[in-house]
């Protein structure tokens, strides 16, 4: 295989794999930026991937191919409805947000399944046919090398992520919503005492993570599996996670991070093709991305990256 | 009643009682929603756990990782870390344990303690990297423990299938000598794989107790949990402490490990995700108070729980309700500051 060939096979799978961890990492930057730790990213997806492929096996018989669009839409709503449990518990009866985001992936892991078995009779839902599909983006697939590699076999839903990454930046940074949600992440106690409701901003940036984890389960799902089972989202999640971190809690250092991640997965998927990386295990690629957070986490420490309050509850009476 | 309930003193068992209790409504309400009988799934989930000896040999099956992981949980969160990592730590001690097991050829009253210790160790050392990197660098355990548990099943599926003689999904098994498995126990238990790893999870519980509230060094170590600032000034060696609970913590779970691989199977397995026993132990030691007595009640009430809800499935009840019931009862467990505004609450209404 030589370069040329490598990039037009490696780019769409790191595009089809960034989606999903893009996505949700973006959410755990609404949340963690509001200062409400997010662990529970891996739950919200696995929640928004079942709903999203329950309701796309639903709708299929009458809506054919606009079934994935409406699954992706309840796959969003599933997700964020999910996250006011976490909102709930670690806002308003101030809960360790490790712990009551951990709960949410044990719920999450549990209740999907339970469902499939209740709707389905199996252990998984059934499969769909109208999955997302690889296509060609008119005109831009026409250009010569860079059409091939990035323009065509590609998912649509890569494209809006990327789309939402500039969108989020921008309204995390440029408007007076988002400097809000990141004064009540840096100091609470200040941001209180100018009139920000630090509860009702903290709950937006807790659902607004429950809605892109979402959108990444439903994606990813979609995207790349027939139906869910529980190893549809396997750590996808907690790579987010990883990819907020090292994208620095900012929106675009996220959408690097997320191609990234997904071009490191895309890696192991095809390394059995590349000649030099042919001879190494493909399970040093799996490990490959936790292993960088880690190598990230100690270069990056002393620069405190994250936002001051996180994770600690605001107690009003303490201000 | 209700002074009793209200009085703070007894909030340290009544908290937990009451979150159990909260955990299995919500699972009823689960099962009323879904259309299935409550009390139907509970009789087969309690048949399950008891209703012949062979269930009851697997119950203990079930529970003795598990108090080694609440343990392990336990042990990091009285010294004020979180190590979510019991799961890595699991898994390269349940490697190592095998590893001794297959390679090692030495009387067994030399070599069970020589695999135990093995599997002691390889958790230790996995758990002295966040342990180090949090004393060092200041950086979050949270954090490298999760990808310290990904990397762990990702390496170790790897090593597993390297060993001579392994397959795609497991290792050969281990020498006679090396495992806790004991055919006296099987054959009372109606040949249930019922080891000896229960006794040795309760000499764990007693020796977390010792360490923990009988020692000086349990005293610093919860000391710096409480206040490392203060902790510094008194004398104490911070940064050593964390690194040494961050590796006692990894020990017992990987003593978890030795548990399922040289005494639930005599092998190693190659296993495609992670199974869950890391995070149950945060369970397990939230609802035991992180005190090693209750941590063994707790690790039994959630092993009942792993071991039964299989019989529920005969019931038509899905098995995952047992998932379900516990991540309810980590929920209401972690909102004991509500809980107990709850309760101080209560029957103030009426005055």
């Amino acid at each position: 295989m030589d370069f040329i060939q490598f990039i037009k096979i490696i780019m769409p799978l790191t595009l089809a794999s960034a989606a999903p961890i893009i996505s949700t990492s973006l959410g755990g930057l609404f949340s963690e930026r509001s200062g409400v730790v997010n662990i529970g990213l891996e739950g919200l997806m696995m929640i928004g991937a079942f709903t999203s492929a329950t309701v796309t096996v639903l709708v299929e018989p009458s809506l054919g191919v606009l079934s994935p669009w409406v699954g992706i839409i309840a796959g969003i709503i599933a997700g964020g409805l999910f996250s006011l449990i976490h909102a709930y518990v670690s806002i308003n009866l101030r809960a360790d947000q490790v712990i009551s985001g951990t709960a949410i992936n044990l719920l999450a892991g549990g209740l999907t399944i339970y469902l499939c078995q209740i709707i389905f009779n199996q252990q998984r839902t059934r499969t769909f046919l109208y999955g997302i599909k690889k296509q060609e983006i008119p005109f831009l697939s026409d250009i010569p090398l860079i059409g091939d590699a990035f323009f065509s076999k590609v998912h649509i839903t890569s494209f809006i992520v990327i789309l939402l990454a500039i969108i989020v930046w921008y309204v995390v940074f440029k408007t007076p919503f988002g400097l809000r949600l990141r004064a009540v992440g840096e100091h609470p106690g200040a941001a209180d005492s100018m009139g920000i409701n630090v509860y009702r901003m903290r709950y937006i940036g807790v659902i607004l993570s429950g809605l892109f984890a979402g959108l990444g389960g439903s994606i990813m799902v979609l995207s790349q599996d027939i139906q869910y089972t529980h190893m549809s989202i396997h750590g996808t999640g907690f790579i987010a996670l990883a990819a907020l971190i090292f994208g620095k809690w900012h929106p675009i250092g996220v959408l690097g991070a997320g191609l990234f991640f997904g071009f490191s997965q895309a890696l192991g998927v095809i390394a059995f093709q590349v000649p030099f990386l042919s001879k190494l295990p493909y399970e040093f690629f799996w490990a490959f991305p936790y292993v960088l957070t880690i190598i990230a986490l100690v270069v990056f420490s002393g620069k405190s990256a994250g936002p001051r309050a996180i994770g600690k509850p605001y107690d009003k009476g303490e201000r | 009643m209700i002074d009793f309930l209200r009085n703070e003193k007894n909030h340290k068992f009544v908290v937990p009682l009451l979150s159990v209790l909260f955990g299995f409504l919500a699972g009823a309400i689960i099962m009323i929603i879904t259309g299935i009988n409550p009390l139907e799934g509970y009789r087969a989930l309690v048949k399950g756990v008891v209703g012949n000896p062979r269930k009851f040999g697997e119950w203990f099956v079930a529970s003795s990782p598990l108090i080694f992981t609440g343990l392990s949980v336990a042990f990091g969160f009285r010294t004020g870390l979180f190590n979510i990592g019991a799961e890595g730590q699991l898994i390269v001690g349940s490697f190592a344990a095998v590893v001794v097991g297959i390679f090692v050829d030495v009387p067994a009253y030399i070599h069970l303690p020589l695999v135990l210790m093995s599997a002691a160790v390889a958790g230790a050392l996995w758990g002295f990297v966040p342990g180090f990197l949090k004393a060092k660098y200041k950086v979050h355990e949270v954090v490298v423990t999760i990808m310290m548990n990904y990397s762990a099943l990702h390496l170790i599926n790897y090593a597993i299938k390297a060993l001579p003689g392994s397959t795609k999904t497991r290792s050969v098994d281990i020498l006679p000598s090396a495992s806790l498995s004991s055919e006296f126990l099987s054959n009372i238990t109606n040949h249930s794989r019922l080891h000896w790893g229960f006794l040795i999870a309760v000499l764990g519980a007693i020796v977390f107790w010792f360490i923990i509230e009988r020692t000086t060094f349990g005293y610093e170590l919860r000391s710096v949990g409480f206040n490392p600032t203060a902790s510094e000034y008194a004398g104490m060696k911070v940064n050593r402490n964390i690194i040494l609970s961050m590796m006692i913590s990894g020990a017992f779970a990987g003593l978890a490990g030795a548990m399922i691989s040289v005494g639930t199977f005599d092998y190693a397995r190659v296993i495609a995700s992670a199974e869950g026993y890391g995070f149950d132990g945060i369970a397990v030691a939230l609802l035991g108070n992180n005190s090693g007595f209750a941590i063994i009640i707790s690790g039994m009430l959630f092993g009942a729980l792993k071991a039964g809800s299989s019989a529920m499935a005969l019931a038509s009840v899905p098995k995952e309700i047992g998932h379900i019931i516990m991540a309810f009862i980590v929920l209401f467990a972690a909102m004991n500051y509500g809980i107990k505004r709850f309760l101080a609450r209560l029957g103030k209404e009426e005055k």
